[in-house]
């Protein structure tokens, strides 16, 4: 017969004693193996055991302040404001982008009327890829995000909105063009760059390299120079930009579990940090303006551990190790992404429950912006009716659900608490296994990173092939096809509107002074020659003389070499 | 019916998965060549962003049965140019099927083109090799 004190893995320390506990527990123990019979614990995505029933013996409240203390203060395990939800939620930071630049303006008025409240740009594979609308076959063009070619498409993707007082998350990789022309539009229309303030999302070349899922086009050392570079600048000349999110999405929308996506993102959150200070800067300069990016999957209670063990981890990391002494160095702001790999094409209408479940994890993990997925994400990009429910959920959990009234709320749960010290625990364990390989650009580049992902996908693909992972309407309760509720319709770009968007590349290139254009492009090579230089600079330098997305890539390319991912099966 | 002691072919299966277009997304193409390969084929498993050319001169210079396609991101609409191009190299016994995301209006569309067979999101892995195994042993029938 156990006993109360020798249960589990995180059996408490103090010590738990309490009259008649034990008696009780026994009592229960033997009740509950006559009901059910003994059965082995589960284990959650990241491989922790989960058992039936927590109690103080796995956590109590003695451990309060080390474990837990108030929001706003160490160890941050309740959150990284004092005030949390309270008189401001999270942000509703929704990826929108496809079509053409116009399609995406209207799209994006629509949206902010439903309730969105800040200004994501997703754009196209083509741009993603570092091409041009003329450089590619035109049928792949505007279906996953908007054709961006120029700062005048910027312009008009950005049509009415105040520059100076908009929050805008680019989804833009190195060498930063959609960055580039933002600054530039903000020259145009006279915007001091000290007032424009957004995240460069998808800054974080390892996880694109990894993953390998999105689009790395510049050789690893060349993105290298590039972030730090980017960093630096806006640093400098746009204060309120946050030039680096860490992410942990990419690597666990390709399979990694939720722990090692934690320990993946926060392992290059270090190795990002080293980079900047090995090049002159100061922690408490660059640490303020990181921020993170994680999935959230509908592993309920996984997830919530998950955030609230990385916000330790982090917290410790930049005071102890990375040297930060201003508080603000220490918060770990992420933004969260349901995730889409959860959902099924079979039943789409059943994702619209994986989604709300998924975005109250990231909620009840502190997140401070939320992107959530709109039901048709495994048929196509999102429709928008399917996109405005998306909206709608979050505008229910907030205002309907009363999901903020109370900051924290699982906070002092015996299961969540335990279960985030064990959590942490295996995040700090993966992390031990990247640094020793020499941290994460080394294990990024040498493939041990994208060797882990793919096991951990195989595992848990496996286990849905044999039955023992539900995925309700593919392995469970599945009903026949002619009876799934329909997906919208596609949206696609018509011949005639590709057309359109060439011509109107072609005369953009043909209008501009092609001797300033040139000279600038010299630039960026002047720049990546010369260390002492600003690469992502000279970007905005070229960017603002007419250049166009696809020539900054390709010199960025050519001076720094092409990204090739590496291929690891 | 297991497809390869039926036929005795006289090699293992021999397929190419591989990625057109723009997108890298690459989970699914992953497991499914660990699939393939642990279910006795002989698997040449490519990068993403390969060009229709490149995969007809694969195809030609490494012999394969059958060409897998993973696409998740509306690289499907380039399918219809790869398979002119397999015709005009002669490759036109080369079975071509498609995994991943395909919105149902594009199945017929690519039926017609000449591709053998879509598989969508949540397709069971021996659906997977039992399927492929198949149009393998077909295409050696009818070759």
């Amino acid at each position: 017969m156990k006993t109360a004190t020798k249960r589990g893995p995180t059996a408490n320390p103090h010590q738990f004693t309490l009259p008649g506990f034990e008696a009780a527990q026994r009592e229960w123990d033997d009740a509950v193996a006559a009901q059910t019979g003994t059965t082995a614990p589960r284990r959650n995505r990241s491989g922790v055991p989960v058992r039936a029933l927590y109690t103080p013996a796995d956590w109590d409240d003695r451990r309060y302040l080390e474990d837990l203390g108030f929001p706003g203060q160490a160890p941050w395990t309740r959150g990284i404001y004092p005030g949390m939800y309270q008189g401001r939620a999270w942000a509703q930071r929704q990826l929108v982008g496809f079509g053409l630049p116009e399609d995406y303006r209207d799209r994006l008025h629509a949206l902010l009327e439903a309730g969105l409240t800040h200004v994501s740009i997703a754009p196209c594979n083509s741009f993603m890829r570092g091409f041009d609308a003329d450089q590619v076959d035109p049928v792949l063009l505007g279906h996953c995000g908007v054709v961006i070619n120029t700062l005048d498409d910027l312009a008009t993707c950005l049509d009415g909105i105040d520059l100076g007082n908009t929050s805008l998350n680019l989804g833009d990789n190195a060498p930063f063009t959609l960055g580039a022309f933002v600054l530039a539009l903000a020259r145009r229309q006279g915007v001091p760059w000290s007032r424009v303030s957004g995240t460069t999302n998808q800054s974080d070349y390892l996880s694109l390299y990894v993953a390998n899922h999105m689009f790395f086009r510049v050789a690893l050392p060349g993105a290298r120079r590039l972030l730090v570079d980017h960093i630096r600048f806006m640093n400098r000349e746009v204060p309120r930009w946050n030039p680096l999110s860490v992410v942990g999405q990419h690597m666990q929308q390709a399979g990694a579990t939720p722990a090692e996506s934690m320990a993946f993102a926060l392992c290059s959150a270090i190795q990002y940090a080293e980079d900047c200070i090995a090049a002159g800067m100061r922690p408490d300069e660059c640490l303020p303006r990181f921020s993170f990016f994680f999935d959230v999957s509908i592993s309920f209670f996984e997830e919530i551990a998950k955030f609230r063990a990385g916000r330790r981890i982090w917290a410790r990391i930049a005071k102890e190790r990375l040297g930060a002494c201003d508080p603000r160095s220490w918060r770990f702001r992420f933004h969260a992404q349901t995730s889409g790999a959860d959902l099924t094409r079979q039943q789409p209408l059943n994702n619209i429950a994986r989604v709300a479940v998924q975005a109250m994890a990231g909620i009840f993990g502190g997140l401070q912006s939320l992107h959530t997925d709109a039901y048709d994400e495994a048929h196509s990009s999102p429709a928008e009716g399917a996109a405005r429910i998306a909206i709608a959920t979050q505008n229910i959990l907030r205002e309907e659900a009363g999901l903020t009234d109370v900051i924290d709320p699982l906070g002092g749960s015996y299961y969540l608490e335990t279960l985030t010290n064990e959590m942490e625990a295996k995040i700090e364990a993966v992390m031990h296994r990247i640094e020793s390989a020499g941290g994460m650009y080394a294990a990024a580049r040498d493939g041990l990173v994208q060797r882990m992902i793919g096991e951990s996908a195989g595992t848990f693909q496996d286990a849905v092939e044999r039955g023992e992972r539900a995925v309700v309407g593919v392995n469970r309760y599945r009903i026949p096809e002619a009876l799934d509720q329909r997906p919208p319709p596609l949206a696609r770009l018509s011949a005639e509107a590709t057309e359109r968007h060439l011509a109107r590349l072609a005369a953009y290139k043909a209008q501009r002074s092609q001797t300033a254009v040139d000279r600038a492009l010299d630039g960026i090579a002047a720049a990546a020659n010369d260390p002492q230089k600003n690469l992502f600079e000279a970007m905005v330098e070229a960017a603002a003389a007419g250049a166009t997305h696809g020539e900054l890539c390709a010199r960025a390319r050519r001076e720094l070499g092409d990204g090739v991912p590496a291929v690891v099966i | 019916m297991n497809p390869r002691t039926h036929a005795a072919p006289a090699r293992p299966p021999k397929v190419l998965v591989t990625k057109i277009g723009l997108d890298a997304h690459d989970r699914g193409s992953r497991l499914v060549a660990g699939y393939l390969r642990d279910a006795g084929m002989e698997v040449l498993y490519t990068g993403p962003w390969q060009s229709i050319e490149a995969v007809v001169s694969m195809a030609i210079d490494e012999d394969v049965d059958l060409i897998g396609l993973s696409s998740l991101a509306n690289d499907h609409l380039l399918v219809p140019k790869l398979m002119q191009a397999m015709r005009a190299a002669g490759l036109e016994n080369v079975p071509v099927v498609i995994g991943g995301v395909v919105p149902e209006d594009d199945e017929a569309m690519l039926r017609e083109a000449g591709v053998a067979r879509v598989f969508r999101t949540g397709t069971s892995r021996d659906e997977i090799v039992q399927g492929l195994g198949m149009l393998i042993e077909q295409a050696r029938v009818t070759a």
